[in-house]
């Protein structure tokens, strides 16, 4: 299928972000300006992106930049993309095999569906938490612990599993019952597991895809407090259909609708002063 | 709903079936009472056939039955070439047929582009598991037995019955697999895995329950037919064991359709114990399966 159509030549193993990073300066230099010059900050940046189910387009020209260290959030109404969107950004479409892309996508510098590209590479570093908790039928530890050991990352296990449960603010509800199995947690729990599977990948990216519309208000809370914490050292997208949780959450938040990004900017001015007449109807709750 | 009256005069409300519920109601459990009735029919039908068989092969079942070959004295016949017969034969099938058709599966399932190619070799899965079995016996004889000359052997007829139970396998395989929460294969994905590892840890683990569930199904079908092992050619008289896979050898089913063709009353009593050694063989090989089954769901 596509995704190992397109094994490329960046080697899996125990590399770490600094291997590729000297590179994409490098690649930036050696492309046609105007198409790879990142915007200042940016992590991830799509350019004039299309998503294609077969006929039909999801995502319809999308050029947006997605700044370093913050929370950003998608929002729109349902059927707008967003989800999309999102997936495109770490190639989890490459398993749907009516997908096609057009347009750039931009990972530092990098052209993420370039032909050297190793989606397998990329997911390792763009990490994604979805809408539904999705624990592995395993105990906690080995949740956690899985993404390492698959990727060969040389590390202690056990520290590692530890430091990312409290990154995840689950450590201490978890410490004495580590071989349980993780679906015994409640929802909430199962949810930050998830998160704490992501970040012991060490990613840089963190996207979430509505992550807490399975959740009840305490754990959303919880989580979205986690966020506060993550964007310190990560750079997180999340797409919500709840606007109070964007509003509250995200540093940025761009408006999509019918696959087209109506607005994106600061997430203060998008909910108190917007540009566009729609993206005010629709923060403001006329329609959506 | 005019048929929810209510109490006006007590000013209360009744909460007594209506005439319309009542109808209802009878219906529900008219249904059930079919329904158990079916079951039971099954299982006094089962249970009555055992007891004619058990009774039958009563006094004859012995260590000595066991343990002896077959014989023209109804009272010095024994099953042992066809029990190990059987034995050979349903290990090499299972050794043949289970990678072979969860390899298949877990191609056409998590591999192959969802397609026309696809659904057509899916519906032609479904009709080959239809194929009468003796359609098969023909097929091996021409392919294993004559063609690439593996000769009257266990090992033709492992094939045979293999390219016979293999749709079955293919077919449960894939329900299995098919079963497995794509949110499972995300979430490894999402982590960096790649395809195998994705399969290797989470989607084979998951589905091995419904897996085993197949193979105990296929195997059971394996071990009571009697129609492709004629055409392959198993003997009706075997003397001996099979001490490799190239052996001539019998079957359990072969050797009980010869006694109980055959007009001596005496025999008839044999074959009946030569179908109750089959049933136990049958039970063993479940049990096995059963506890790897409930191993492999309860991790």
């Amino acid at each position: 299928m596509r995704a190992d159509s397109r094994l490329g030549a960046v080697a899996s193993g125990g590399q770490t972000m600094s291997d590729s990073e000297p590179r994409s300066p490098a690649r930036a230099e050696g492309s046609p300006p105007g198409r790879n010059a990142a915007i200042e900050g940016s992590v991830l940046e799509t350019r004039d992106l299309v998503v294609r189910y077969g006929d039909t387009a999801a995502v319809m020209g999308v050029s947006l930049a997605i700044p370093e260290r913050s929370i950003t959030a998608i929002i729109g109404p349902s059927g707008c993309g967003k989800s999309t969107l999102l997936r495109t950004l770490n190639r989890m479409n490459d398993f749907i095999p009516s997908v096609s892309i057009e347009g750039r996508i931009y990972y530092r510098g990098l052209d993420l569906y370039g032909s050297d590209v190793d989606p397998v590479e990329v997911r390792r570093r763009i990490g994604m938490v979805f809408q539904k908790p999705n624990p592995f039928p395993k105990s906690i530890y080995r949740n956690v612990a899985w993404g390492p050991q698959i990727n060969g990352l040389d590390t202690n296990l056990p520290e590692l599993v530890e430091s990312s449960l409290r990154k995840a603010a689950l450590w201490e509800e978890v410490k004495d019952r580590l071989r349980e199995p993780a679906t015994s947690l409640s929802g909430g729990q199962q949810q930050r597991l998830c998160i704490a599977r992501a970040l012991a990948m060490e990613p840089e990216v963190i996207l979430m895809d509505e992550p807490c519309s399975a959740l009840d208000p305490v754990s959303t809370a919880h989580i979205e407090d986690l966020m506060f914490e993550l964007k310190e050292r990560y750079t997180i997208v999340i797409v919500t259909h709840n606007m109070q949780q964007a509003a509250r959450v995200s540093d940025h938040t761009a408006f999509l609708e019918a696959g087209q990004l109506v607005e994106f900017g600061d997430t203060n001015r998008i909910f108190t002063k917007p540009e566009v007449r729609r993206t005010e109807e629709y923060v403001t709750g006329r329609f959506g | 709903m005019s048929a929810s009256k209510v109490d006006q005069s007590a000013s209360k409300i009744d909460l007594r079936a209506t005439p319309k519920l009542r109808a209802r109601r009878t219906r529900a459990s008219v249904f059930r009472w079919l329904c158990q009735a079916m079951t039971l029919s099954a299982i006094v039908f089962l249970g009555l056939l055992l007891f004619q068989v058990v009774r039958d092969a009563w006094g004859w079942l012995d260590w000595n039955f066991l343990t002896s070959f077959p014989s023209r004295r109804p009272g010095n016949a024994g099953i042992k070439g066809a029990l190990f017969g059987t034995l050979w034969l349903i290990s090499f099938t299972a050794l043949i047929s289970v990678p072979v058709g969860v390899a298949a599966a877990l191609y056409l399932e998590e591999y192959a582009r969802p397609g026309r190619l696809n659904t057509l070799i899916q519906i032609n899965i479904a009709n080959l598991a239809g194929v009468p079995s003796i359609v098969y016996g023909i097929l091996g004889l021409a392919l294993f037995v004559r063609g690439i000359g593996l000769g009257k052997s266990v090992l033709a007829a492992s094939l045979t019955m293999s390219l016979l139970i293999l749709p079955v396998i293919i077919i449960a395989a894939r329900e299995a697999i098919r079963a497995v929460p794509s949110s499972l294969r995300q979430a490894a994905y999402a982590l960096g895995a790649t395809r195998w590892q994705t399969v290797r840890h989470h989607v084979l683990p998951s589905a091995l329950p419904g897996i085993l569930t197949g193979v105990i199904l296929a195997l059971s079908r394996a071990i009571g037919e009697a129609a492709p092992l004629i055409m392959t050619g198993a003997l009706a008289f075997v003397a001996f064991v099979p001490r490799s896979p190239m052996d001539d050898f019998t079957a359990l089913p072969i050797q009980i359709y010869n006694w109980a063709s055959r007009p001596q009353a005496d025999f008839h009593h044999l074959a009946a114990a030569g179908i109750v050694v089959l049933l136990m063989v049958l039970f063993a090989m479940n049990s096995v399966a059963i506890v790897l089954r409930q191993r492999a769901s309860r991790k």
